[in-house]
């Protein structure tokens, strides 16, 4: 019986509450990110729909699903189909190693607050967010229209090359921590007494503007560039299939915001760990501290949108290979160096 | 492409760029060959919004032909007005009276200015900077607002008549745009904190879209995207008409000609044009509003050409009389037509993306192009 209820029904339930809870955390996301960049343009973003336009997202999500469905006449059916689906399915199942907090008691049963905790965990979210591309790509040649396909080249282009800067970045944290389980470098952050973030700066920086990168947001949003590919990829999309990219891009913001919170900003821990002083900040609970943290990511990627003219296609490409590339190998070098000197791993 | 070659066979890929597209400015298409994302050939295809404006001048009284030209370049309706005001004036032998005059001047350049914060705002927003669209409108209500006290209208506002304007100035007049003036220039300085030191925003001008001088006087470039290439041209100073010789100003030029010299020409105008509003409000002098003018205007059998400095460039009107109430041809030089020739010498060689940027920066309205 306790078998079953520790490895059937707890993660089902986990799962559910997850993947419910990212739902409306992404449905908001777009409400947030309207009214975030309505403020810094000097005006209100929506009003009509709910006090503060707060019912905004249920009445766009159902405009969504009752528009009418089109599928172009030289199109691909099939993969026009499949597209949206290889997009969205890999940035929701990443969600499954994401520590969103410790390990806490729930009706005296011990119950950690992620889905569950692989030994490779940083791996697996690596390797499945690439495979979210593979829908943009296919997307943009299904389509068979001209607009789509420069959009879906483009990306192609940009999320290999930003991708092997992203998995360099990382390395740093991964030789500190000594292990690829989130969980673990969470904990090896406690254990440490820093964030990784103190200790790894630049791997921080790359990785976030890495991560923008991949997730096709200002100022890298080429592949949807608005005012040059009309819409880039989803051009011919409408009505649910586009909402399904839509909600992909959204989760893929939360994924690499929770990824810099789990690797470089302590995950579910409090600020300053090390200092007892600070301990009154433990009535917090740990959750509150990963979604406040994830926040203020989600929150600087609109900040960014509202600010930054959009990259051109052979910058981007130089920024990410020229630029990033030999600041990631060389973070990465100089930590290997520093570790094997001071020990780095526990 | 032939039927039998699939999309990705060809080598060349031929894209059409509008007239639906978000960013060629209302309904221009640009045929784009394309290697890859190199632009290999642009050609522009006009008339989606051919109105047939010169023709109706032939069938129009002078009078009625007034408010068909704000409908032109809707963007800057008062340069329109005052070009064409001024050359039957001056078929007609006579001059507006001081203070109309003065009023012209003002609103002509609050309107240069309107029509410099849209180019901005949709400039940058083509670049993916969205913010500063919002930003540029602000500032643009403000004005937009003056010239809906003063005249009624804030678009096509057909502000002028004949031998001076109609409309006295409204009570508060002189304090909105003494406000206005006095804000604008910090209001300046705010766009440019968000573009001009900006890496990707010099990565994305520096260098597009280069014209060189002569090329641009070869072409027939005028406005601030011949003064961009550094040549001092401006009618306002050249051949001042209205009453601009009484004022001081600059005209701003760049050096190399690109779409960032352009840019900063353009937001060095908006401050030059302030300063003339701002000497202009404060020596309006009283007098009648409108010359001793017959209600039926015929103009001598001759023609004439009036050019001014539109907010796009040179404005010109060739108006042939026969004598009678209506014009025997109305022509018109518009400057965005113009300047629109540069684009293909402009794009070639460049990026898709820098398509939309030059587009942007040589500030075309179609409304002028297509007549």
């Amino acid at each position: 019986m306790d078998f079953a209820i520790d490895n059937v029904l707890i993660p089902l339930i986990k799962i559910g509450v997850v993947f419910g809870a990212l739902s409306g955390v992404i449905a908001y996301l777009t409400l947030l990110e309207r009214k975030v960049i309505a403020f810094m343009q000097v005006r209100l973003g929506p009003m009509r729909v709910g006090p503060h336009g707060l019912l905004q997202p249920i009445a766009d999500g159902l405009k969504l699903m009752l528009k009418e469905d089109i599928v172009p006449n030289r199109a691909d059916r099939w993969i026009f189909t499949l597209a949206p689906v290889i997009t969205l399915v890999p940035a929701f199942i990443v969600f499954a190693v994401i520590p969103f907090g410790p390990t806490v008691d729930i009706f005296g049963r011990k119950v950690g607050l992620f889905i569950t905790d692989v030994n490779i965990g940083a791996l697996y979210v690596m390797a499945i967010s690439s495979i979210g591309i593979l829908g943009i790509i296919l997307g943009g040649w299904a389509s068979n229209s001209k607009y789509p396909l420069l959009g879906a080249l483009r990306s192609a282009a940009q999320m290999v090359s930003y991708e092997v800067a992203l998995g360099f970045s990382i390395m740093g944290v991964l030789m500190m921590s000594g292990t690829l389980s989130l969980v673990g470098i969470v904990e090896a952050q406690r254990d440490s007494h820093y964030w990784y973030v103190f200790l790894q700066p630049l791997g921080f920086i790359l990785f976030f503007i890495c991560g923008v990168a991949e997730t096709n947001r200002a100022p890298f949003d080429l592949p949807e560039a608005e005012s040059e590919l009309v819409a880039g990829f989803h051009t011919e999309y409408s009505g649910f299939r586009f909402s399904l990219f839509f909600l992909a891009e959204y989760a893929a913001m939360i994924v690499i915001s929770s990824m810099a919170v789990t690797l470089f900003w302590g995950g579910w821990l409090r600020p300053f760990p090390n200092i007892a002083a600070l301990g009154f900040l433990d009535i917090i609970p740990g959750i509150a501290w990963f979604a406040l943290k994830v926040l203020i990511f989600l929150y600087v990627y609109l900040w960014f949108r509202a600010s930054w003219p959009r990259y051109r296609y052979d910058q981007l490409m130089k920024v990410g290979w020229q630029v990033l590339m030999p600041l990631a190998i060389a973070n990465l070098i100089v930590t290997a160096i520093l570790v094997l000197a001071f020990g780095g791993a526990k | 492409m032939s039927t039998k070659e699939t999309l990705f066979d060809a080598s060349e890929l031929t894209v059409s760029m509008g007239p639906q597209h978000p960013s060629t400015h209302g309904v221009l298409q640009v045929k784009l060959k394309l290697d890859g994302e190199r632009v290999i050939d642009a050609e522009c295809v006009i008339g989606y919004l051919h109105r047939g404006v010169e023709k109706l001048g032939e069938n129009q009284t002078y009078g009625q032909f007034v408010p068909t030209l704000d409908r032109m370049d809707y963007i800057a309706a008062v340069s329109n007005c005052l070009g064409y005001c001024e050359a039957i004036e001056k078929m007609l032998g006579i001059t507006a009276p001081p203070r109309a005059q003065y009023i012209r001047v003002l609103m002509t350049e609050l309107n240069r200015i309107t029509s410099h914060l849209l180019w901005l705002g949709t400039h940058a927003l083509d670049i993916g900077a969205m913010t500063v669209f919002l930003y540029a409108f602000r500032e643009r209500e403000e004005i937009l607002k003056i010239f809906e006290n003063y005249c009624g209208a804030r678009l096509t506002t057909h502000m002028f008549r004949i031998g001076g304007t109609q409309y006295e100035l409204y009570e508060g007049f002189e304090d909105q745009v003494r406000t206005f003036i006095k804000d604008f220039p910090k209001k300046v300085d705010e766009y440019e904190t968000l573009l001009t030191q900006n890496r990707i925003w010099i990565g994305r001008t520096r260098g597009v879209g280069a014209i060189t001088a002569k090329a641009a006087i070869d072409i027939g470039l005028t406005g601030p995207a011949l003064r961009g290439s550094g040549v001092n041209w401006d009618i306002r100073k050249a051949k001042p008409y209205a009453v601009y010789s009484d004022f001081e100003f600059d005209i701003p030029t760049g050096s190399t000609g690109d779409t960032y010299d352009r840019y900063m020409v353009r937001m060095e105008e908006m401050r030059q044009s302030a300063r003339i509003v701002s000497q202009a409000v404060e020596k309006i002098p009283a007098g009648p509003l409108m010359a001793k003018l017959s209600k039926i205007i015929k103009p001598p059998v001759g023609d004439i050409y009036h050019s001014i400095e539109s907010p796009k460039g040179e404005l010109g009107y060739y108006i042939v009389s026969d004598g009678s109430t209506m014009a025997y041809r109305a022509r018109v030089r518009p400057p965005s037509f113009v300047n629109l020739q540069a684009l293909k010498q402009m794009v070639a060689g460049h990026m898709v993306a820098d398509v939309v940027a030059v587009i942007g920066t040589l500030d075309i309205v179609l409304g002028e192009i297509d007549r």
